[in-house]
């Protein structure tokens, strides 16, 4: 509770608050009549007793800032918290500013689950904006059902899941997947494929959508190994020598979290360095914040597969990357999940708009159809099933940490979360 | 600690029994909503652990820092069955493999594995909640006890049994759901156990499952094979030499540890709906321990009060401040440790029974000596 307010610690935050209570001030003047709070009586907008007053509106962070994921979801955190920031200094929502209750998962299911009760149950949040890996997601996923509460999870993941109570930010496998495997086998005609990744359910559902498609629908081309290791695991020598033999052209990689520090300067090591391009290297587990830990000089020249890197070349995405420094400091690298994590108070917004209310039902009836034209990865829109229409692109990674981009998909990838052909 | 009286339940022991009743079943009812009563539920989950381990370590001297295990695999027993229960062709439709559970159909399975199969019928599951760690325990307790294994040696094996199951159960995620664990349970036989009303009716079930484990406890520690553990923990080779089967004593208690913490864990996967290898492995095994410790590891009813007040620590802690709890609860242990070494328990005994003690001797005309008393109750 105490964390409602911005951290004190944090450099200028005084001024920045006074800057955005002006900025609303200002702002609330000019609004359209429409967004202001009196026009919009708590009890008509808010028929299900949420969290909700005459000028503010509660929402959860539910993210581990402890543990091992606390590296990983950090950077989703600040996301959300500098975009609640930006939609307060704006008037908030139906003329109510956000609140945040924080509450830390602590990289631990069963805690997930407990601190999402207390957020909907306790709490009666609007929404929630949180978790990382599919197992905290599939820990909290009953309970959201169960309370009808609303999540907004940022995560790339493996799909094969649908709830009416979440809308999925990031990309499901498929997005992430089949875009990327063919601009290797059109552009740098790869025909053979090594597959190695980390030992979960994400790693192998996407790998088995990348071994279908690549066998029945890349020409000529083949899968020549598929390999899996536990989580944290650091000992890849025995696969390099078999990627050596086996002479693959690309090495499809799904390592996460801090084996990929491993995996990369032990590859480099071995004499196969991503940057020759013999074998390639492709991933779509390595985002900028993984690059700082295994360090750009050993990683150069690998292909990632995402949907946003953070040099992104486009206005809202440069203003975005400004804002994100100014408030979480100059060094900051800000990865695939760190974006879509900002999406989710954005989305969440624009739907409370359209629905003309907070009331769960009402706010899941009016999210599809949801366009966000400022988005830092260009323009995203919320598709029937929950998961958002977006771009495939594919990075190359330099030395400095950045991905240079070299390939994007013309137009919006279709998410297909329980893809036909691909089971 | 000299054995205060043969009875089963002294003066002391009633009022502690009779006190912790109360709490567990008006005071906390009364005083907490739905939601808070549902978390003191799960925390109580974890009592049933502390109680053993007060048996095992307190009692017998042999210090398990692998009781995740028991609890995980008890956890685990429930799970599978309710996830069967899940896993109807209907709720699974939309799956390659109706009929199976979900993470099984995510991994490539096209059926039901042969182990599975058992865990469909409730009697079996609820004979294996207990069977299966207890199993474990005597194994463990064969290899370990026969060959007298002991002290630390014991623990950091324990500990290796901890590793060893949570890097299974990670390892062969088709067929136990992996690091997601076993997700998603709806019913018990039909009756959701996700409403309020059914979380409530639990935590009183909970709390009658643990006050017989409690009950059973007692029995043990007054019992002559409670003094044999005593004895053994202060000089095994006198009861050895004396002509008794240590390792057979040793082995029995380890089990009834196993026993209560295959309960826990089956009331916390009822209670919070799913049970994954976080709560199998060594941390969680590590924070089973302390609870013990925080409540006094002489003390039945004392671990159960370290149970509660270290989960609660965590949750209210972590709530007030998401990104400095952690420091804050080691402060708890730390201070507990060199404040109280005998944990709550020992504080009891030392500050408030004595007073008690007195006033009692001023009002009245108690026969038990002071100094027993506060010895029996540090038990």
């Amino acid at each position: 509770m105490s964390d409602k307010k911005f951290p004190a610690k944090m450099t200028g935050a005084s001024r920045r608050a006074f800057m955005a209570g002006t900025a609303a001030m200002t702002a609330s003047l000019f609004l359209p009549k429409s967004l202001r709070a009196a026009d919009f009586p708590t009890a008509e907008v808010n028929t299900t007793g949420l969290a909700v007053t005459d000028d503010t509106v509660t929402i959860g962070i539910l993210h581990s800032v402890t543990g091992t994921m606390a590296i990983s979801e950090t950077g989703s955190v600040q996301a959300e918290k500098l975009a609640i920031e930006q939609i307060n200094a704006q008037g908030g929502i139906l003329g109510r500013k956000i609140e945040y209750i924080q509450e830390d998962g602590a990289s631990d299911w069963p805690t997930f689950a407990e601190k999402a009760r207390k957020l909907l149950v306790n709490d009666k949040v609007a929404s929630v904006m949180g978790c990382w890996t599919s197992a905290s997601r599939k820990a909290v996923l009953p309970v959201f059902e169960q309370h009808n509460g609303f999540l907004y999870y940022p995560t790339f993941y493996e799909g094969l899941e649908q709830s009416p109570n979440v809308i999925y930010t990031g990309q499901e496998a498929t997005q992430q997947i089949i875009a990327g495997l063919d601009w290797v086998s059109e552009t740098k005609g790869a025909k053979s494929f090594y597959l190695l990744g980390s030992d979960y359910i994400w790693p192998r559902t996407s790998n088995k959508i990348a071994r279908k498609h690549i066998e029945n629908f890349l020409p000529d081309s083949k899968v020549v190994g598929e390999e899996y290791y536990p989580l944290g695991h650091t000992q890849f020598n025995s696969v390099i020598n078999k990627i050596r033999l086996r002479k693959p052209d690309v090495i499809y990689a799904i390592v996460v979290g801090g084996s990929n520090v491993a995996f990369y300067k032990q590859l480099k090591a071995a004499g196969i360095d991503p940057a020759g391009e013999s074998p390639m290297v492709l991933t779509i587990s390595v985002t900028e914040d993984e690059i700082r830990g295994i360090g750009g000089e050993n990683i150069e020249g690998t292909y990632a597969c995402m949907k946003y890197f953070q040099s992104l070349q486009n206005e809202n995405n440069l203003a975005f990357v400004k804002a994100f420094k100014e408030m979480w400091g100059e060094d900051i690298v800000i990865g695939d999940v760190t974006q879509a994590a900002y999406l989710g108070p954005w989305l969440w917004k624009a739907a409370v708009e359209k629905a003309g209310s907070f009331d769960v039902d009402k706010v899941r009836e009016a999210s599809p159809g949801i366009e966000m034209t400022t988005a830092p990865e260009g323009y995203v829109k919320i598709h029937e099933n929950h998961h958002l229409w977006s771009k495939t692109r594919v990075g190359r990674a330099q030395a400095d940490g950045q991905y240079e981009v070299v390939f994007e998909t013309a137009e919006l990838v279709e998410p297909d979360p329980f893809p036909e052909g691909y089971q | 600690m000299s054995i205060a009286s043969n009875r089963l339940f002294t003066r002391q022991d009633i009022v502690g029994f009779a006190i912790l009743a109360a709490i567990i079943f008006i005071v906390l009812p009364l005083a907490l909503d739905s939601f808070r009563l549902n978390l003191f539920g799960k925390y109580l989950t974890y009592a049933f652990v502390a109680v053993g381990l007060v048996l095992c370590w307190g009692a017998g001297g042999i210090l398990s820092l692998g009781q995740g295990v028991f609890f995980g695999l008890g956890g685990y027993c429930m799970a599978m069955f309710l996830k069967l229960e899940a896993s109807t062709p209907e709720n699974t439709s939309i799956q390659s493999t109706p009929g199976i559970p979900d993470f099984m159909d995510w991994n490539q399975l096209t059926a039901l594995p042969w182990w599975w199969e058992p865990f469909s019928h409730l009697a079996f599951a609820l004979f294996a909640v207990v069977a299966v760690p207890v199993i474990f325990a005597f194994i463990i307790g064969m290899a370990m006890f026969r060959r007298r294994v002991g002290g630390v040696y014991f623990a950091i094996i324990t500990q290796a049994f901890a590793a060893i199951l949570t890097i299974l159960i990670i390892g062969q995620q088709g067929f136990t759901g992996g690091v997601n664990g076993i997700t998603d349970l709806r019913t018990l036989q039909g009756w959701d156990i996700r409403t309020e009303a059914a979380k409530e009716t639990l935590y009183y079930v909970n709390g009658v499952l643990l006050f017989i484990c409690l009950f059973i406890a007692q029995f043990v520690r007054k019992s002559k094979l409670g003094r044999l553990l005593i004895a053994m923990r202060d000089q095994e080779d006198r009861v050895r030499f004396s002509g008794y089967d240590v390792a057979s004593f040793k082995i029995f208690i380890f089990c009834l540890g196993a026993a209560f913490a295959g309960i826990g864990g089956a009331m916390f996967t009822l209670q919070v709906g799913f049970m994954s290898p976080t709560l199998v492995g060594i941390v969680p095994s590590i924070e089973m321990v302390i609870f013990c410790a925080v409540g006094g590891r002489l003390s039945i009813i004392g671990a159960v009060y370290g149970a509660l007040l270290v989960n609660w620590a965590k949750t209210s802690l972590s709530e007030s401040f998401p990104e400095l709890w952690l420091f804050g609860l080691g402060g708890l242990f730390i201070a507990v440790v060199m404040l109280f070494p005998n944990g709550l328990a020992g504080l009891y005994a030392d500050h408030v029974a004595p007073r008690i003690n007195r006033l009692l001797a001023k009002s009245a005309t108690d026969a038990t000596k002071p100094d027993d008393a506060t010895r029996a109750a540090a038990e």
